[in-house]
């Protein structure tokens, strides 16, 4: 399943960082970052539950770029 | 500018103000230090911070603990030995001065190419049962509903006019500037905006399928599919930022140490200050930004010509395009048929085309439809009547009491008439009046207006091979062929035969990373557009299966987009080039001269921002790119 969501960030290589962090997230099974149009695609693995795996992608961006947001 | 940006911006003019008006203040020792850390908590307590948290979540590389390691080191330095603290807080100053510069280019040249892109409607209008006019969202638009869009107002959905008469500027979706008329019956096409009069339109199509949606979904797409360029900087900022920390330890260890063991003054203080400049010169801002921002101006410019181009990575290819495979009809020619030749024997022109159109009078057979344009008048007091069609072969019909026979070479020897070969390419009709042989029309696709242009152009920017493949007949294939200036024509093609064509020129290419286009008008074409290395389909507006069979779509069946297409890859990679080589170039030679100890601070921190800010520009560049416009 792939799902979209606005983000907020700053500069493009936190937003680079933002992808890997979101990637190595358990429950995502791939996941790009669009700096210019400030969205994130993440395709999450079969059976994942989306709303706690989100949780985890943004505790893990929030921890590479703590000026980061992430709208759920 | 936002809130957040004009935060900055304040701090950065009360910094430099400060450090301008510290300047001329005589205060020494201690007192001077703490005058000095004034403007740099007010310019830098954010990045402090966050450096702080960088700390904490062990994120060793991060630029803003780099950049608070290197000013600190640069102020303890300062403390230790000179009293030149401007040194540091100007490198927190600019940097701050490339990060705002940073987010306002961006942030504008995001709102530009949304701007360009603003097609978007808002709201519908739906007739209510009072009889008055209210604004719906789309999405909640019925099909088969009766909308109402005023003059100003942009057709929120697909569907056929049903009342009213208005221009239309389609210019958002095609790039084209003459405004399309439509009248009763004409389909219209969302996203296009009502000159001037009230038009009634009935939907065809949910909001959510209807043209517009689709084109902002494919912009929006577009430029997450990324590039080799791109990943190529991904990578190289990963494994950048931590060897030039590492340098920098080196630097500041290796030297002095080395240096110490020859007996001699092992000077610490200048390493250290040289390794200070590597880690201002560490943050890979410069690259990571200006790369995609190239490709997303790239896409935008490009669109706002009528081409859209589906992903960054497609922008590559089309750049490294060497051969281009057309199709012939829709594509380079019309697809439609037109009376090119009239032979007449013993009646005069006009009265052959007259006679021919009264025979076709009831066909909408496309040769019918064509003697009919041929001849305009045909709607005259003549009488016609029997009417009747002899398959595979042609038509009869009395007309004024006279019989006339318009049909095939099959047709005129079953009625005995003697007829002549003609040597003009195209379909020939033959005429008989009361058995006796009248003469010829010759009816044939035409050529588009910009097809030679468009060759011609595409030569001139480095196609090397133009190769055009048809399922017509020889004559016609060559004919086109010549009149364009093509390289090579195929014709009386199967669709399979085409993959075939398409595979044979694939494998003859020449070099490794030459690539091959196929541009076809969506119809019939998805399996070569699929095998080549780039598919183009042209006067897609509206055809859902092109816009999702080809990577680059041309709003409208123009040739010379194809041109301008080739022409804008070509410019937005050769600015992608020129930033790679610009940011990684400057970086490595400040690195260089800064190991050496020529370059200081101010120079690591100019190949940091003012690198940043150089390639941003450079950037975007990409979206503001004019081509002449093709002669008529």
């Amino acid at each position: 399943m792939k799902k979209t969501y606005k983000i907020d960030v700053d500069c493009a290589n936190c937003a680079a960082k933002m992808e890997d962090a979101t990637k190595n997230t358990p429950g995502v099974a791939d996941a790009t970052v669009n700096f210019m149009t400030l969205k994130m695609k993440v395709e999450f693995e079969d059976g994942a539950d989306v709303a706690s795996v989100m949780e985890d992608v943004k505790k893990n961006c929030k921890k590479v770029e703590s000026d980061c947001e992430i709208f759920l | 500018m936002n809130q957040k940006q004009k935060k900055t911006l304040i701090r950065i003019l009360i910094t430099a103000i400060l450090l301008a008006a510290l300047h001329f203040v005589p205060a020494e020792g201690i007192l001077r230090f703490v005058l000095y850390m004034i403007p740099y908590f007010i310019v830098g307590y954010d990045i402090l911070i966050k450096a702080f948290k960088g700390i904490i979540n062990r994120q060793p590389f991060d630029e803003c603990l780099l950049m608070v390691i290197a000013t600190i080191g640069a102020i303890a330095l300062a403390l230790y030995r000179s009293g030149d603290y401007v040194e540091a807080i100007a490198v927190m100053l600019f940097y701050q001065v490339g990060e705002w510069f940073q987010s306002y280019a961006v942030g504008k040249s995001r709102r530009s190419i949304a701007d360009l892109m603003d097609i978007a409607p808002d709201y519908a209008n739906v007739e209510a049962e009072d009889g008055s006019l209210e604004q719906v969202d789309p999405e909640d638009v019925e099909v088969g509903t009766v909308i109402t869009v005023k003059p100003g107002e942009k057709v929120p959905i697909d569907g056929v006019v049903v009342e009213g008469r208005s221009s239309l500027n389609t210019s958002a979706l095609t790039g084209e500037s003459l405004p399309r008329d439509v009248a009763e019956d004409d389909p219209v096409i969302s996203g296009s905006i009502n000159l001037n009069g009230l038009l009634k339109i009935r939907t065809t199509k949910e909001f959510g399928d209807s043209t517009v949606t689709k084109i902002l979904e494919l912009i929006e797409d577009a430029s997450s599919r990324k590039s080799k360029s791109e990943n190529f900087i991904t990578r190289f900022a990963r494994v950048y930022t931590p060897i030039v920390v590492y340098a920098a330890i080196a630097l500041a260890l290796i030297p002095p140490v080395a240096l110490l063991l020859m007996g001699r003054a092992p000077l610490w203080g200048d390493w250290i200050y040289r390794a200070l400049t590597f880690l201002i010169i560490s943050c890979p801002c410069a690259l990571v930004i200006s790369i995609p921002l190239s490709f997303f101006a790239g896409l935008g410019g490009a669109s706002r010509q009528g081409v859209l181009v589906k992903g960054s990575n497609y922008m590559e290819t089309l750049s490294q395009t060497r051969t281009i495979v057309f199709d012939k009809t829709g594509t380079l020619t019309k697809g439609t048929f037109r009376v090119t030749a009239v032979h007449p024997a013993q009646v005069s022109e006009t009265e052959l085309l007259h006679m021919a159109a009264h025979v076709e009078r009831f066909s909408d057979h496309p040769i019918g439809i064509s003697l009919r344009l041929a001849y305009p008048n045909e709607k005259d007091d003549c009488l016609v009547e029997d009417v009747e069609e002899i398959a595979g072969q042609g038509i009869r019909a009395k007309i004024n009491g006279k019989l006339v026979c318009v049909g095939n070479t099959k047709m005129m020897d079953s009625i005995g008439a003697v007829w002549k070969n003609c040597h003009h390419p195209g379909t020939t009709i033959h005429v008989a009046i009361e058995g006796t042989y009248a003469g010829h029309i010759v009816i044939s696709d035409t050529i588009k207006p910009h097809s030679r242009q468009a060759i011609d152009t595409l030569k001139k920017h480095g196609i090397r091979k133009t190769v055009m493949l048809t399922g017509d007949n020889a004559a016609v294939a060559t004919q086109v062929g010549e009149e364009l200036g093509l390289d090579e024509v195929r014709s009386e093609l199967l669709p399979q035969n085409k993959v075939e064509e398409v595979e044979r020129l694939l494998s003859e290419k020449k070099n490794e990373k030459d690539r091959l286009a196929f541009v076809g008008d969506g119809i019939n074409d998805a399996p070569v557009l699929s095998r080549s290395d780039i598919g183009i389909a042209m006067g897609a507006m509206g055809s859902d299966a092109a816009i999702e069979a080809a990577d680059v779509v041309l709003m409208d069946d123009d040739p010379y987009k194809i041109a301008v297409a080739i022409q804008i890859s070509r410019k937005c990679l050769r600015i992608v080039k020129e930033n790679i080589w610009f940011a990684i170039g400057i970086k490595v030679l400040v690195l260089l001269l800064g190991a050496l100890g020529i370059a200081n601070m101010w120079a690591a921190i100019f190949s940091d921002v003012g690198v940043c800010v150089l390639a941003v520009l450079n950037a975007i560049r990409c979206m503001h790119m004019d081509f002449p416009a093709p002669k008529d």
